[in-house]
């Protein structure tokens, strides 16, 4: 196995050092290394960060290959800084089996470019009507932990309590999609000015919020963690920080998207922007931003949802909602929260980690450490070509932005992923 | 000048004000024995449409043959897109046809938006989804101006279901740059958030169709399906025309020379009495008349120049 | 209103800017013009003037005016707008387009005289013609205009001609009149200084 000796690096922000990666684990830290049969990486301006950790990403495989595989999503998340991501259950057929989720798995093992972990279905065929067999997927080679019908609400409140209480028995956690379904019925697009002005039918902030306000009474009731994926809207941040205050069991994710994007995007009829939840206003953003330092946010997830070049190049009502998101969101991050490293790695690398329990994962570099790490360089601008992106996918909302930052190198278990900006594999 | 024509908001005042005057100067021809003009000669218009809307089709049609242009019907029913086509393909079909103008209808809000981006050719917006209809915003305003004189100091009440109406969109938008002043009257269910800062500042809502027609010049009845009771935006047809319907005893509280507009096809007995469509306030009529003089006007301007 | 040649060589490199016709000249040359019309058709009887805009449908209502000092007779003057009809609508941006007046009486069965200020390539008539005959079936057309400088790319001439100018290609001609410009002139203009 071949060491990587990374010289005058930035660990998380601290004073440049020199890093040694060696049989899979960070083996040495601390100035003046040196390795003869190490190749050699200049990390002088950059940055390692422990590898980060997605909670929400959808890899389309299987049944959508043609927009995404495990391969491609592990390759478009390793050029993203990752290290590992959890794979949402939408595929077709739905992981609601144990059989789907460790074919995910063993798929992202051979991929060998991230770690995938496969997100288990709530409801069988995510119709929201009964549970899926939740115990079979989390003994399951995959060892699923998070369960979600992400895409749907698990709206049904008796379902959803049932659901809070039996994964208690493995420690697992319920990541709910937020969107109560009778009042966003046809809804293409934040419900406000712009809606009105577009004619497109709202999806009101209520409709995430309510949701949130009962799951967290839910969970709260019951004992239970409560996950909640992309969280979009103001409100919902204050029903969250008052629940946690309280002492609920929750977490909550926000995507790069809605702390960047407003519904203004929508302006062009351009499904690119088309996403869900939708994005919000300029206020939301403001109150998602301050959620994200202050922890009622606990986690960037991207929610990178690929879909086929026909799904998107149509009608806005008749497209599909989503963005790619794997491959630009230390960028989003590193242009929306600054330079400010230590919270970065706790956004978007432990925190993951914990919430999905991935050991491993989500560790600073340290000696004996697993090494799952990445190298960024701040300095770097880059804009964003859909054409380049290792995605199978083109739906990056971010097209011709230029934005901060660069994966320079990403390192899983010691066998880099990325080397120079570009994939290794 | 403009090369597409996809909402209101396209329109400046000088601009809404040309196409109004060329508007007149082209409904002269309808008197005429030859009702025929060479400008468009050798252009070739296409009538894209995704629903069944005849009475605006023939209208462009009319308009498109009467300035000499070629037209073809491209309706989605029996064509390649029934057969799951998708609008991009369609486009390139009919951008290599040589389409120098696409009017468009289409039940998804932007669709023409979307259109605009793959042909080369100018687009109208002939209805989208329940976002807008300029051209029949337009007729509006030219039937206001033939009756009354002027635009700008108007006061329109728009009423009924605002929320799904691409007419009054449009509308608000128009009048609002013309200097008229809109006020939207409905059932609050009916009536979508943030109206004015949405489309025209200046602009009001009243939920009480009695306090609003004493003082106004024009009121602009918008046709209400019943099925909207099935969502609950009203409980019943009969309670929604008694609320927000005009009949001839709230006809009789409009100002003398107030006129009665309704952009059809009407629901006789849900927003409007016979006893009112049929009065000689209705302008339900002219404005099918003044349609084709308008899309006249707008093809022209669109297509009688090289505007690239 | 005088269409441009096909082909136009660039500014002259000394242009020059020479008056042809003053204010009284330009009206003594109206006078002349509606004497002309009174002679050729014996009193102007069954006549319609049809003034061409932007300039001609002034020097329609002129020469109308004209003729009724001198014989007391009446003819009746309309407007004739033929953006419609020309054949380079689709060389510039879209023309606004003006009002076509025709007087009560029709045109049917009536010696129709176009008036415009100056004949050039003579395609602006080419086009009032076709115009013409959308508005109705006149028994004879002829033209008036006030300069006729040359150049004709049609089979086309006046019947009535205030004055020839003789002009290079190069050189414009621009008639003012004070119902449009505030004063009657007609200059000419570029050309090279020798």
């Amino acid at each position: 196995m071949t060491a990587y000796l990374i010289t005058s690096v930035s660990i998380v922000g601290a004073a440049p050092t020199d890093l040694l990666i060696r049989d899979g684990v960070v083996a040495e830290v601390g100035p003046g290394l040196s390795a003869p049969d190490a190749v050699v990486v200049d990390g002088t301006g950059l940055v390692a960060l422990p590898g980060l950790v997605d909670l929400h990403t959808h890899l389309r495989e299987p049944g959508r290959e043609d927009a995404e595989t495990v391969e491609s999503g592990s390759r478009a998340a390793a050029l993203g800084g990752y290290t590992a991501v959890c794979a949402m259950a939408n595929t077709s057929p739905v992981a609601d089996t144990a059989g789907v989720v460790e074919q995910v798995w063993r798929l992202g093992r051979e991929a060998g470019l991230v770690d995938v972990q496969p997100v288990g279905a709530v409801t069988v065929g995510l119709a929201g009507e009964r549970l899926a067999e939740l115990g079979a997927m989390a003994d399951s080679a995959a060892r699923v932990r998070i369960f979600s019908d992400d895409g749907h609400c698990v709206a049904d409140p008796l379902l959803m309590r049932r659901a809070l209480e039996y994964v208690k028995a493995f420690d697992g956690i319920i990541a709910q999609h937020a969107e109560e379904p009778r009042l966003t019925e046809g809804a293409q697009m934040h419900e406000g000015e712009v809606s009105t002005r577009l004619g497109l039918i709202g999806w009101p902030a209520v409709a995430e919020e309510a949701i949130i306000a009962r799951d967290v009474l839910l969970a709260e009731h019951v004992g239970s963690r409560l996950h909640v994926c992309h969280v979009s809207t103001a409100g919902s941040v204050e029903v969250l920080r008052q629940a946690k205050a309280r002492g609920v069991r929750v977490t909550a994710e926000v995507t790069p998207h809605h702390l960047l994007l407003t519904d203004e995007r929508a302006e062009t009829y351009d499904p690119v922007f088309k996403v869900n939840p939708p994005l919000r206003t300029a206020d939301d953003i403001a109150a998602l931003r301050s959620a994200l330092a202050d922890g009622v946010i606990d986690v960037i997830a991207t929610d990178h949802a690929p879909h086929a070049v026909e799904d998107k190049e149509c009608e806005w009502a008749y497209a599909r909602p989503g963005m790619l998101g794997l491959e630009t969101a230390l960028s989003i991050a590193l242009d929306v929260l600054g330079p400010e490293w230590d919270l970065i790695a706790e956004r978007m690398s432990r925190t993951p980690a914990r919430i999905a329990g991935l050991t491993g994962h989500g560790v600073d570099p340290a000696p004996g450490v697993p090494a799952n790490l990445t190298v960024i360089d701040p300095a770097a601008r880059r804009t964003i070509e859909p054409a380049e992106l290792a995605s199978r996918s083109r739906n990056t909302p971010y097209a011709r932005m230029t934005l901060p930052g660069r994966i320079v190198a990403t390192f899983l278990r010691g066998e880099p992923t990325v080397l120079d900006g570009k994939a290794v594999k | 000048m403009i090369r597409h024509l996809l909402s209101g908001a396209d329109l400046d005042a000088d601009t809404a004000t040309e196409i109004l005057d060329t508007a007149a100067e082209m409904a002269t021809v309808a008197g005429r024995e030859i009702k025929k003009l060479p400008a468009l000669r050798g252009r070739t218009v296409v009538n894209l449409f995704y629903e069944d809307s005849t009475r605006t089709r023939i209208s462009f049609e009319a308009a498109a043959k009467r300035l000499s242009a070629d037209v073809i019907n491209f309706s989605a029913k029996g064509s390649s897109v029934a057969k799951g086509e998708s609008l991009k393909d369609t486009a390139l079909t009919l951008q290599a046809m040589g389409a120098d103008a696409v009017v468009v209808r289409h039940p998804a809000s932007g669709a023409p938006h979307r259109l605009a981006n793959w042909v080369d050719g100018s687009v109208v917006n002939a209805g989208d989804g329940t976002h807008e209809h300029p051209t029949q915003a337009l007729l509006d305003a030219y039937t206001m101006r033939a009756r009354l004189g002027r635009l700008a100091g108007l006061s329109v009440a728009v009423v009924g279901d605002v929320l799904h109406s691409r007419v009054a969109r449009s509308n608000v938008l128009l009048l609002s740059t013309l200097g008229a002043k809109v006020t939207l009257v409905g059932p609050p269910t009916l009536i979508p958030v943030d109206i004015a800062g949405a489309l025209a500042p200046g602009t009001d809502v009243s939920y009480d169709l009695d306090a609003v027609l004493p003082d106004v010049d024009v009121v602009m009845m918008l046709r209400v399906q019943r099925e909207r009771m099935k969502d609950s935006y009203f409980p019943s047809a009969r309670e929604y025309s008694r609320r927000y319907g005009l009949d001839g005893p709230r006809m009789r509280r409009l100002p003398e020379h107030a006129i009665v507009m309704h952009p059809g096809p009407m629901n006789r007995g849900m927003e409007i009495t016979p006893e009112v469509a049929d009065s000689p306030r209705s302008t339900i009529v002219e404005q099918v008349t003044n349609g084709v003089s308008v899309r006249m006007a707008v093809l022209y301007l669109l297509l009688g120049g090289n505007n690239r | 209103m005088a269409y441009p040649p096909a082909a136009r060589s660039s500014p002259p490199r000394q242009p020059s800017v020479k008056v042809i016709l003053a204010s009284a000249d330009v009206q003594r040359v109206v006078d002349r013009i509606a004497h002309q019309i009174l002679e050729k058709t014996q009193g102007a009887a069954d006549t319609v003037l049809l003034g061409i805009p932007t300039r001609g449908a002034p020097l329609a209502r002129r020469l109308a005016s004209r003729i009724s000092t001198f014989e007391d007779v009446v003819v009746p003057v309309g407007v004739l707008d033929i953006t419609l009809y020309r054949d380079d609508l689709r060389r510039h941006a879209t023309r606004a387009i003006g009002p076509t007046q025709v007087p009560s009486g029709g045109i049917d069965g009536k010696r129709v005289i176009l008036v415009d200020d100056v004949l050039f390539s003579g395609r602006t008539v080419r086009a009032a013609l076709d115009a013409l005959n959308d508005v109705g079936r006149p028994a004879s057309v002829q033209l008036a205009v006030l300069v006729d400088r040359g150049h004709r790319e049609l089979p086309i001439r006046a019947d009535y001609v205030g004055k020839n100018i003789p002009t290079a290609l190069a050189e414009s001609v621009k008639v003012t009149l004070a119902e449009t410009d505030g004063a009657d002139e007609v200059k000419l203009y570029g050309g090279t200084t020798s």
